[in-house]
């Protein structure tokens, strides 16, 4: 993964420099560090390098993948959504309540999970778009707003999934689903980002909303777009979440939003908006999934696990910060 | 609310059980009156949250047993935040409470939170959790350290004294996963054949549990028990293991959740050790009923911890 390539991403891609070997390493600074990881990890336990292990820090990676996937888009619209691990606990409630409760048919569960965090999201779009409210303020009242709704609707205990929705948490032919959903929503989200208007848009309007909006980018369409794929996004992590609980948890996702934001971060995303990428995204996404993991197999001390974990996003950002400063010239 | 002639008819009644209810309570301080009923007294239930399923039982059992003892119960829920928990026990003070119920957030905090209650001479009950540095009228708990110690041998028990476990610790730092924790070492030591090969947290929760279950049995795939310092965690467990669950691994619980119970009857979980967390609730309003009623309590009120197995599950499930 770490040869020199010349050609590594689609040509609307906003980097120029990537013709050596050095450029790429630039470029890729946090899976320079995935990869360091995992073979640091290689040498201390034999259980880390298995194929059954790997498989699992897929599947512990895919929740807070496709989160960030979703909190890409915000990111790069130069935005912050916190209430992305509300709206994925309140969209799964919702899923599994049209199915446990209201005994509606189980691909309904689907549609209204969904919906819940397209609606949730557009609902902080349009609070931020037209409203006028800070991404920071208006996100971290849906915050509190879709947990709080999230007991209300499940009077604080979980509730049953619909098999529809416990399937997102299964295998198929060998495969477990929560990467292959993981694989298809990081694509479609690459490709929204690279190849459609609006994700283009995204980028103009996270580098500079005024000068976006005067080249004639509908700034406040694109901010809600944005903040309702972000709920969508969302809404599927949740789900993905309760069907490999086969419950809808009504504490799921709680502080996840921060996870996703590291995630983001990690992958080389600017938080003053412009820059990002998904397959950063993804790297970053696995970077946590892969310390939790190997914490859980050296069997390190629970107290220690946060301190490593913050050191790690503080030193996987830096180096990349540094790399890029590096290359600048 | 509406107010018709039979609505404001039913106000003035209140209103004029209140007053006496409150003369009542004037009086106990004199000694004048005794064993008068609490009844309409208002009580304030201070949760730590209602964002899980065992505080949501320790409120239902304390509603039922206002309901049926004629208090007003006024619930609040701190949302796991301390100073959330403090503001509220002082709204309710000022709000004119006649005695507080805290289910504390946090042992060390809830002792100055109770201040503003102790201050009105206003007698405060704490429930499940310590009130650490203040004199509260009385404690109503289970005994996690002894709970522990029955976690253990449940699990002993099952997987026949001998081989490795893994444990599943709570939030590092509360008092719950220190008491369970601690008897659990305690317990399981006894069994010299028995090796616990890996201490790990899932703070409490189902989702984290899962990965962390999945990781440790990677690491150590000789595992043949898994001790959870609550239910959820222990369900996390059972959801990575899948059929191996209470087949060729062996998973004991804590807190006998309906989740927890459900699991023990299907065979999945074989043993939870149930807090009664129905009981706990109920208790402390009764408890400060008979506080308010001027009768003098134990400052110590046990709850009793059972392990529940397939054998008695059944006396568990409503």
């Amino acid at each position: 993964m770490t040869t020199p390539t010349t050609t590594t991403t689609s040509p609307t891609a906003p980097s120029r420099l990537r013709t050596t070997a050095g450029a790429f390493l630039a470029n890729n600074g946090a899976l320079v560090g995935l990869v360091a990881l995992c073979l640091a990890l290689f040498i201390a336990t034999p259980n880390f390098l298995t194929g059954p292990n790997l498989l699992n820090i897929g599947i512990q990676a895919s929740t807070i993948a496709v989160l960030a996937f979703g909190m890409t888009f915000v990111i790069v619209a130069g935005g912050i959504d916190l209430s992305v691990g509300s709206v994925a606990a309140l969209s799964a409630m919702a899923s599994a309540w049209v199915y446990s409760s209201a005994g509606m048919p189980g691909w309904m569960s689907l549609v209204a999970g969904l919906a819940t965090g397209a609606a949730l999201g557009s609902i902080s779009g349009i609070a931020i778009a037209f409203g006028r409210l800070p991404s920071f303020i208006a996100t971290l009242a849906m915050l509190s707003v879709a947990r709080g709704l999230t007991l209300v609707v499940s009077d604080g205990r979980p509730i049953a999934t619909s098999p529809e929705v416990s399937f997102l948490g299964g295998t198929v032919v060998g495969i477990p689903v929560p990467i292959l959903v993981l694989a298809a929503a990081g694509l479609v989200a690459a490709f929204i980002l690279n190849r459609t208007v609006v994700g283009r848009s995204m980028y103009a309007v996270g580098g500079n909303a005024e000068a976006a909006r005067l080249s004639g980018i509908p700034v406040r369409r694109v901010l809600v777009t944005v903040f309702a794929l972000a709920g969508l996004y969302a809404a599927l992590a949740g789900m993905l979440l309760a069907g490999r609980l086969n419950s809808a948890q009504p504490q799921a996702a709680a502080g996840y939003e921060l996870d996703a934001i590291a995630a983001v971060v990690i992958g080389g995303a600017s938080l003053a908006g412009g820059v990002g990428r998904v397959s950063g995204t993804l790297v970053g996404a696995l970077i946590l999934a892969v310390i939790r993991n190997g914490l859980n197999l050296l069997n390190v001390s629970s107290f220690w696990q946060q301190v490593v974990i913050g050191l790690v996003i503080a030193v996987a950002v830096g180096i990349d910060v540094l790399r890029r400063k590096n290359t600048r010239h | 609310m509406k107010f018709s002639h039979p609505g404001r008819l039913a106000t003035a009644v209140t209103i004029s059980a209140v007053l006496v209810a409150t003369t009542a309570a004037c009086g106990r301080d004199g000694g004048s009156t005794e064993g008068a009923a609490a009844a309409g007294q208002s009580v304030t239930l201070s949760l730590s949250t209602l964002n899980n399923p065992f505080f949501v039982d320790v409120r239902d059992g304390a509603q039922e047993a206002a309901d049926e003892l004629g208090l007003d119960l006024d619930v609040v829920d701190a949302q796991n935040d301390s100073t959330t928990q403090a503001n509220q026990i002082a709204n309710a003070v000022t709000g004119g409470a006649d005695g507080v119920v805290v289910n504390p957030v946090d042992s060390d905090a809830a002792g100055a939170a109770v201040q503003p209650a102790l201050g009105a001479d206003l007698p405060v009950v704490g429930v499940d959790r310590a009130v650490d540095g203040a004199d509260i009228t009385s404690l109503v708990s289970s005994d996690n350290v002894a709970g522990g110690r029955q976690a253990a041998e449940a699990l002993a028990a099952a997987i026949g004294e001998e081989g490795t476990v893994i444990v599943l610790q709570g939030v590092a730092g509360t008092s719950a996963s220190r008491d369970r924790g601690q008897g659990f070492a305690e317990g399981i030591a006894e069994f010299a054949d028995i090796e616990v090969v890996a201490t790990q947290t899932a703070n409490f929760d189902r989702a984290q549990a899962l990965d962390v279950a999945t990781n440790l049995l990677q690491s150590h795939p000789d595992t043949v028990g898994i001790f959870a310092e609550n239910d959820e965690m222990a369900l996390g467990a059972i959801q990575a293991l899948g059929a191996r669950a209470g087949d060729d691994v062996m998973v004991v619980g804590f807190d006998g959740t309906d989740d927890g119970l459900a699991a023990v009857e299907s065979g999945s979980l074989v043993a939870t050790v149930a807090q009664q967390p129905t009981e706990l609730g109920r208790q402390s309003v009764e408890v400060m009923s008979r506080v308010l009623a001027g009768e003098t309590v134990d400052s110590e009120i046990p709850v009793p911890v059972q392990t529940v197995t397939t054998e008695n599950v059944g006396d568990f499930l409503q």
